[in-house]
Order: structure tokens, then C-alpha cells, then sequence
């Protein structure tokens, strides 16, 4: 390691680039390269049949790829896919919006938890193509670090996570239970709540910010 | 995931025209309808379901809950678990069916199954899903690895020798004991199934599960006009408190005057090769005094026929109790 010198910059921005940054980087490189990797795998895809009826058949068949429009977050965004694209990575690769986490790709955590026209979905066990001009919201769209959404600043409030992997999908969960039938008690909460798992066990302060935002709603 | 075309039809009839084409309509299918997608998705990831054409339903207009004019409701094939669940007039003249529902899954995954999607849930058994392991119903004729193998949470009613899967779906116990009748629409015109005759034991084809043919498409359910003055409980074991598949579960609709049972239905879940009706334990229970000795006697009746493997032989108690203390709950509320 080279010794320091004083006139390094040792500003957060210059030296230490702040985890998230970090991540959207190392990503970006990375996707670049997975990209590459599965050219083939796009070019083999081009064998599909398109017949009559099927979405996209006015577009050339050697891309195997189909058009889609999704309303993200209020925004529209139109774009070609493999059909085989999870809405998870529509909204993680395709868009980049990464809010949205990948945790089991199963159907079994909850961390890709996010509203399809209002109502709370698991992104992972559907095709974006299922969703084709569909309203689509993510962390992304609810609040901004400088205007939380009552159910963000009640999980800072409450310290309601650990590592923070299933924040996003406990928080996209938690703002649809508001809406949707639930008793006053803790229980009911938890039960309503038991598709989103958290590994590091904040289940009690998840409840009680939850509790915090329906006492105050 | 092996690629496919991905197609939405105009209406019911174009969907059904094109997936008559379809090679089957059990496993190995080449066409699919996919409605949430919560099992079908899933299987696709897994290569254990690798449908050449997917065609999407979730735009028929198969998602309405209606009064029949003869009584009764009817329930589209696209209604979604929750929608059916929270309905006022499921949760007052259906609970059992309410009660199922939600005790299946997750808010999210109830917000995306559908009624339809759910009469057709797969097996959840660990070599079903491994397509590294033989399995009679994924790939016929190559064995049961369960038999000898991982069993703890499997079937022990209705099972074979080629397969001993567990039916997970909890909605179906609930209709099962409802007497729903499931309507089709097929090539042929449409038909409707009790709810009895729709799924098949494994016997020698486990890849054969329900009566379904190609191009076969449920549009809706039916429910009959609701028992007055019946009592209803869907009670689930399992090994944890929320969002895991029954160990074992009991669907129960009970009428009692003066004392004792004019009517029962009993249907049993996480024990069964398909959605277990017990008409043993009704016959057992019908005419009897609404009392623990009689429970038990029926829960005794239901399991008579159980055929435990070499890890699962606990759900035969677990099921008898789990009946038990369904049949206690029902006549106190």
C-alpha cells in the first residue's frame, strides 16, 4: 500500500465512497458483463415460434425480445424484454430501479414485495409481461429521504430492521396493510405480516412501527 | 427457464382453441394457462413445468362473485384468494371457506392466486421439485424416491406406490366440504364437475391429477345455497404459526339440534393425495350427540385407512386430533 501522503484527498466522496454508490457501481460493471455473457442465450432464444395473437409478433423474431410498457412509480417506461423476465428483474435490471430486493426468487421472503395497482404482489413469481400497462410501485415511489412516507419514518423511528435486505419489501408490505382488513392487535399484524421474512429478527419493531403509524393514522 | 411465447387471447374461446392444442393438460404440458402465477412461475424457474406457449387469462372477464338465481354464489375462476376470502357474504354464510383461505399463504400471494389457479396447486414435495431427482408424477415410471426418502410432510390417505404427495392446497378443503361444483369450458362446450370427482388419486399415473383435458378451461365455481344454522371451522397445524403448509388440517360443517349432529361435512388437508373428504367420519358422526367421545369416534373412522411412511407416521394422531378439536370448536361457536 502506498504511504499517505498529505495532500490526499481523503473527502468521503474521493476515498470512501459511501456503500450504496459503491454498489451501484460494482452493479453496473457487473451487469455490463452478465449482459455479454448471455448473448447467446438472447440469440438462442430467437428459435421461439411467434404465431398468430402472440405479444410482439410485428417485431423482428431474431431478437426473441417483446415490447412492454410499465407505469413505475408514476412514470411510464417502455422497453423490450425476454418474456421469461420476473417482474423482479424488470424492475431491478431492466429499469434499475433496485429498491425492489431479490431474496428467495421463490415466493418464499417477501423481499420483492411491491403494489400492482394498489395492492401488495410477491414481484418474483410473476412475468413483467403479465403486467403489460399495469401500475407498478416500489420503495422508489413512496417517500424520499427528505419526505419519508409515515410507515418509513415510523421503521427509522422504531429501528424496524438490521442489515435492511427486506426493509424495502417489510415497508411496501406494511403500506399495504394499512388498506386492507386487519385487528387492532399486535397479533393480527404479525399474522398480516408473515409473508415478509427478516433473517436478523426485527419482527417486534416492525410490529410496533406498524402500530405507530395505525395509532397515528 | 426454457423460453416460450407469450400469449394474451381476446376471450375464453381463443384461449380454449389454442390450448386444445396442448399435448395434455396434466404434467409435461406444452401449453399453460397462467392466471397468478404463484405455483406455475415458480415450477417454470424450477424446470419442472416447461410450457412451450404460456397464455395469459388474467384479462377474461372470469373475475366476478355472484348470487345464483337458484341460491347460492358463483366465484370466477380469476377471482383472487383475497377478494374471496374478505367477500361479506363468503365471510358470513362461507366461513370454512374465509377461514382457509387466509390461513394459506400470504397477503401478497393471496393478493395474486386465483380461484382457478388454486383447484390446480401442485405438490410441494421436495423431489416433485427437484428435477435432479426421479418422481413418478414429474417424469413417469422413474420411481419414488419419497417412499424411502424425506416423507415427514407427506400424504398418508389416498397415497400409491408410485406416489404419496400431499394435495397442499388448504381453499380446497373448504370447497370440498362446501360441495362446490367447479365448472368447465372446453372444446366440447361446458361441464360441470362435483367437487368430489375433480382431482384423481395417484394410483398408477400420479402425473394425472385432476379430470382436465386439453383446452379445458375452469371459468367458475359454485357454491349451493348455505347450511341455516351451520357451524364452520377450518382449523391448520403446521410447524410454524403463519405462512407454512399444513401438517394437517380439518374443514368441518356442522349442524346440531337438540343435541345432536343432523349434518356434518368433514374434509381433511396436509394428509390427503387430494383434498380429503371423509364421508366415513360423517356417516360415523351423523345422528350422534355433539360430544367428545363422538368426535373422536369420527376422527377415528377418517384416519381408519391411514398408511403411514417412515416419517410421517405422527400425522395420524396429529389428523385425529386436529379433527377432534375442529368438531369442538364448530359445536361451541
Amino acid at each position: 500500500m502506498a504511504p499517505i501522503q498529505e495532500n490526499d484527498d481523503f473527502s468521503p466522496d474521493a476515498r470512501n465512497p459511501n456503500r450504496r454508490e459503491f454498489l451501484v457501481d460494482a452493479g453496473t460493471t457487473m451487469v455490463g458483463g452478465v449482459i455479454a455473457a448471455c448473448a447467446p442465450t438472447y440469440a438462442s432464444s430467437t428459435a421461439a415460434p411467434n404465431t398468430q395473437g402472440a405479444v410482439g409478433q410485428e417485431h423482428s423474431a431474431s431478437e426473441g425480445s417483446v415490447p412492454i410498457t410499465l407505469r413505475i412509480n408514476g412514470k411510464d417506461y417502455s422497453m423490450r424484454i425476454d418474456p421469461r423476465t420476473t417482474l423482479l428483474d424488470c424492475v431491478r435490471e431492466t429499469v434499475g430501479l433496485t429498491g425492489t430486493k431479490k431474496g428467495c426468487d421463490h415466493g418464499q421472503c417477501g423481499a420483492c414485495t411491491v403494489h400492482v395497482n394498489g395492492k401488495r404482489a410477491l414481484s418474483c413469481l410473476n412475468l413483467a409481461l403479465m403486467h403489460d400497462g399495469q401500475e407498478i410501485t416500489t420503495v422508489e415511489g413512496l417517500g424520499t429521504p427528505e419526505a419519508m412516507h409515515p410507515v418509513q419514518a415510523a421503521f427509522l423511528a422504531c429501528d424496524a430492521y438490521q442489515c435492511g435486505y427486506c426493509t424495502s419489501g417489510q415497508i411496501m408490505s406494511a403500506v399495504a396493510l394499512l388498506e386492507e382488513p386487519c385487528g387492532p392487535d399486535d397479533a393480527a399484524v404479525a399474522e398480516l405480516m408473515s409473508g415478509n421474512i427478516c433473517r436478523c429478527g426485527a419482527y417486534a419493531n416492525i410490529v410496533a412501527a406498524i402500530q405507530q403509524v395505525r395509532k397515528h393514522a | 427457464m426454457h423460453i416460450f411465447e407469450f400469449i394474451r387471447p381476446q376471450d375464453s374461446a381463443a384461449a380454449i382453441a389454442t390450448a386444445a392444442q396442448s399435448n395434455t393438460a396434466q404434467q409435461g404440458a406444452n401449453l399453460r394457462f397462467v392466471g397468478g402465477g404463484t405455483t406455475l412461475i415458480d415450477l417454470m424457474k424450477l424446470n419442472v413445468e416447461t410450457p412451450t406457449r404460456l397464455l395469459d387469462i388474467n384479462r377474461l372477464p372470469l373475475a366476478h362473485i355472484e348470487n345464483r338465481p337458484e341460491g347460492g354464489l358463483q366465484i370466477g375462476a380469476m377471482v383472487r384468494n383475497s377478494d374471496l376470502a374478505n367477500h361479506p357474504q363468503v365471510r358470513r354464510d362461507y366461513l370454512v371457506l374465509s377461514q382457509a383461505i387466509l390461513n394459506g399463504a400470504s397477503p401478497q400471494i393471496r393478493n395474486m392466486a386465483t380461484v382457478g389457479g388454486n383447484l390446480l396447486q401442485r405438490t410441494r414435495c421436495v423431489y416433485f421439485r427437484d428435477t435432479a431427482m426421479p418422481c413418478n408424477k414429474r417424469e413417469p415410471g422413474t420411481g419414488c424416491p419419497a417412499i424411502t426418502g424425506h416423507n415427514r410432510t407427506l400424504a398418508i390417505l389416498g397415497t400409491s406406490e408410485h406416489c404419496i404427495a400431499t394435495n397442499p392446497s388448504d381453499m380446497c378443503v373448504a370447497m370440498a366440504v362446501l360441495e362446490a361444483t367447479i365448472h368447465v369450458q372446453g372444446t366440447t362446450g361446458t361441464r360441470a364437475i362435483p367437487f368430489g370427482d375433480f382431482h384423481l388419486l395417484p394410483g398408477t399415473t400420479p402425473h394425472r391429477e385432476t379430470v382436465l383435458q386439453p383446452g379445458d378451461l375452469i371459468i367458475y365455481v359454485t357454491l349451493p345455497p348455505p347450511i341455516p344454522e351451520s357451524k364452520q371451522v377450518y382449523l391448520k397445524l403446521r410447524d410454524r404459526a403463519s405462512y407454512e403448509f399444513a401438517l394437517a388440517s380439518a374443514a368441518v360443517v356442522l349442524t346440531i339440534s337438540s343435541g345432536d349432529i343432523t349434518r356434518v361435512r368433514i374434509a381433511l388437508g396436509g394428509v390427503g393425495a387430494k383434498p380429503w373428504r371423509s364421508p366415513e367420519a360423517e356417516d360415523a358422526l351423523t345422528g350422534k350427540p355433539a360430544n367428545e367421545a363422538s368426535f373422536r369416534q369420527a376422527a377415528e373412522a377418517a384416519l381408519r385407512t391411514a398408511k403411514p411412511q417412515s416419517e410421517n407416521g405422527f400425522k395420524i394422531e396429529l389428523a385425529k386430533r386436529c379433527l377432534t378439536h375442529a368438531l369442538k370448536l364448530a359445536a361451541a361457536g
